[in-house]
């Protein structure tokens, strides 16, 4: 995929409506990265950690007896085994590394789920420096756990009660937040939204998930999967494999929440930094997305996947709950890994698609799998009775 | 409904020897919200905010997050706000604070022409800065609605020159690297900033964010034209005060720019 215009810009989407006093710092970001990314020395540091801390090269897994069930060839890119079970480890130790190329001491981040949160106090905790998370409330209740880890890793997690209290809050506090913090602090945005340059920036430091999955899978399958399948809320993990695959042959397919489905029933607008396509109202006031997964619950889509959206060469669909815990149990049962909510909306996809006969039998299929379950485990457990 | 030309009337104050006042009133805020809007403009302001209110207010700290929900809850949109503004001509120029989704929501030009026929003559979007204002800067223009823009205090100097330029009305000083809302003390780097825009522009230059008083309306206005005073009435609305006091407040911040 390609670099966006000088006005951060992928086609009409993106941007970086930010209040005045924070476009010196996304300027800095901006240059910094471009510094260290062409930077031997910078790229080698973070290859290392990516190795030797956070588990790369992950593995790609055939799902033999699901794939048995489906009539496809399912092949797994495995992120649910990095460290911190999730690719959001890939981006915070970029941007770990970054914030110290740039002098800063602080890192600041907005989590939904709370692996992004995890992640980016991992990496603070790993590189030492100082961390506060901000989470909806109501994220902060349906995942307990992820609060507890973050804490116990040394960060500050402040409960945003503003707005509906999910992500999209948790990120405009962020927002703020950085605003009065600029001079100390990176603000370490979990997907590929917000702000140019973070769009591009959080998909070249994912796309080392889609440049692996497409060597192992011309290994495996000797040629380039028919599809590449990956969950999409904001979308990093989906932009980092789609990175590895847009110059193939394969079909690309995001998954949103059918409750935050801003690709099927988004307009384009401005919220957090970018112009993307956002659920709102006719007013424009932006609509609150729902969705079992809280990972998942934003109601917008990063601007690169607006813009593949719009040339066709990506296609979203979406997934409702109760398919989503049906295909989480199913890949439990089949092959013995409980996935994340998050994942389990691209595979609910692709049982659907596989069984109406829109993805043709004996096809070969790439799915992500973003992150293991074992934060969702209690609220599974509930949602299951 | 013709509104007041906004840089006109205000050169045509500080040229008078006046230090600006311009207060804020959230839209819809109360059923009653234009009163509101009407006594500021009695007890002596120079120009009124009126605050459409967002979803998401990035830049809007506790107050007027609280205000705008308040309002979203009781039903407020543009429309309505635009309708009841228009109702009601007033001596002094408006201008509407809102974000750049509900302007972009519709069309640029619809919303300038919207915001024109209720006789709002001045327009700021906090998130449209420079490299993205261009073509609302335009719209706006086309409709006799100045674009405001915004400066801060990290902002370097060749960039404020542009501010300066492309700024219509008058240039809004940002007085602190934080979000709008009431504090104890007039942060340091306001005077800087103004002093810095001063050397920049004739433009009126007013300051804003974080003046809750009027003696920190006094200190902000010192270097600049005048000041903008936003979350401090909110406050007082919010908290139950009446149209009387909401005018008593914004007289005693009359007096006190008079005074100097």
């Amino acid at each position: 995929m390609a670099e966006p215009s000088a006005s951060g810009r992928f086609g009409d989407y993106g941007g970086r409506f930010v209040p005045e006093a924070l476009v010196p710092a996304c300027a800095e970001v901006e240059a910094a990265f471009r510094v260290a990314w062409a930077d031997p020395a910078f790229v080698g540091t973070y290859r290392d950690l990516l190795r030797d801390y956070a588990g790369r090269p992950t593995p790609v897994t055939e799902c033999r007896r699901l794939s048995e069930v489906l009539g496809v060839r399912l092949l797994l890119k495995r992120e649910d085994l990095t460290h911190t079970g999730s690719h959001k480890i890939n981006n915070v130790l970029g941007q770990g590394l970054l914030t110290l190329a740039m002098g800063k001491k602080r890192l600041i981040a907005e989590t939904g789920a709370g692996q992004h949160g995890v992640a980016t106090a991992t990496a603070a905790a790993l590189l030492g420096l100082d961390c506060v998370v901000y989470m909806g409330e109501v994220d902060t209740q349906r995942q307990e756990l992820n609060v507890f880890r973050m804490r116990l890793l040394g960060a500050e997690v402040v409960p945003v009660r503003s707005g509906s209290r999910t992500l999209k809050d948790a990120v405009n506090e962020a927002m703020r937040a950085w605003v009065a913090e600029v001079d100390t602090t990176h603000y370490c945005l979990g997907s590929v939204m917000g702000p140019h340059p973070f769009p591009w920036m959080v998909r070249e430091l994912q796309r080392v998930v889609g440049d692996e999955a497409a060597a192992q899978c011309r290994a495996l399958l000797g040629a380039d999967p028919d599809l590449v399948v990956a969950c999409v809320g904001g979308g990093s993990n989906a932009a980092g494999t789609f990175a590895g695959f847009v110059d193939t042959g394969a079909a690309l397919v995001g998954v949103e929440a059918a409750g935050g489905a801003a690709v099927a029933r988004g307009v384009p607008g401005v919220l957090h930094g970018m112009r993307s396509l956002l659920l709102q109202d006719e007013e424009g006031q932006i609509l609150e997305a729902e969705s079992i997964s809280a990972g998942l619950d934003y109601p917008g889509i990063g601007p690169e996947h607006a813009f593949l959206a719009a040339t066709g060469r990506a296609r979203y669909e979406s997934a409702a709950d109760d398919e989503v815990l049906e295909a989480l149990q199913l890949l439990s049962r089949t092959e013995g890994i409980i996935p994340a909510l998050e994942p389990a909306h691209a595979l609910a996809w692709l049982v659907r698609a596989a069984r109406s006969g829109e993805v043709g039998s004996g096809s070969t299929v790439l799915v992500t799998l973003s992150g293991r379950g074992d934060k969702d485990a209690q609220q599974v457990m509930r949602l299951l009775g | 409904m013709s509104g007041v030309a906004l840089e006109p009337a205000l050169r045509a104050r500080r040229d008078a020897g006046a230090k600006l006042l311009v207060t804020y009133m959230t839209g819809e805020l109360t059923a009653d919200w234009v009163d509101y809007l009407q006594v500021m403009v009695e007890a002596g302001a120079d120009a009124v905010e009126i605050g459409v209110p967002f979803s998401d207010p990035m830049v809007d700290g506790p107050t007027i997050q609280e205000a705008s929900v308040r309002a979203l809850e009781r039903g407020a949109t543009p429309e309505a706000i635009l309708t009841a503004t228009g109702g009601r001509e007033q001596p002094v120029p408006l201008v509407a604070m809102t974000y750049a989704n509900l302007v972009l929501r519709g069309g640029l030009q619809r919303f300038a022409a919207r915001l024109s026929a209720a006789g709002v003559t001045g327009a700021i979007v906090p998130d449209l800065p420079l490299e993205e204002s261009g073509s609302w800067e335009q719209a706006a223009g086309g409709a006799g609605v100045a674009a405001v823009l915004l400066a801060a205090p990290v902002t370097p100097d060749d960039r404020l020159g542009l501010i300066c330029e492309r700024s219509h009305g008058f240039v809004y000083g940002v007085n602190l690297m934080g979000v709008t809302g009431e504090r104890a003390s007039l942060a340091r780097s306001a005077a800087v900033l103004a002093k810095r825009l001063k050397a920049h522009t004739d433009k009126p230059v007013v300051m804003g964010f974080g003046i809750s008083t009027p003696e920190q309306a006094v200190e902000a206005a010192s270097e600049a034209d005048g000041v903008v005073v936003a979350s401090a009435l909110m406050r007082a609305v919010l908290d139950g005060a009446g149209i009387a006091e909401v005018g008593d407040r914004v007289a005693d911040l009359r007096a006190a720019l008079d005074r100097g």
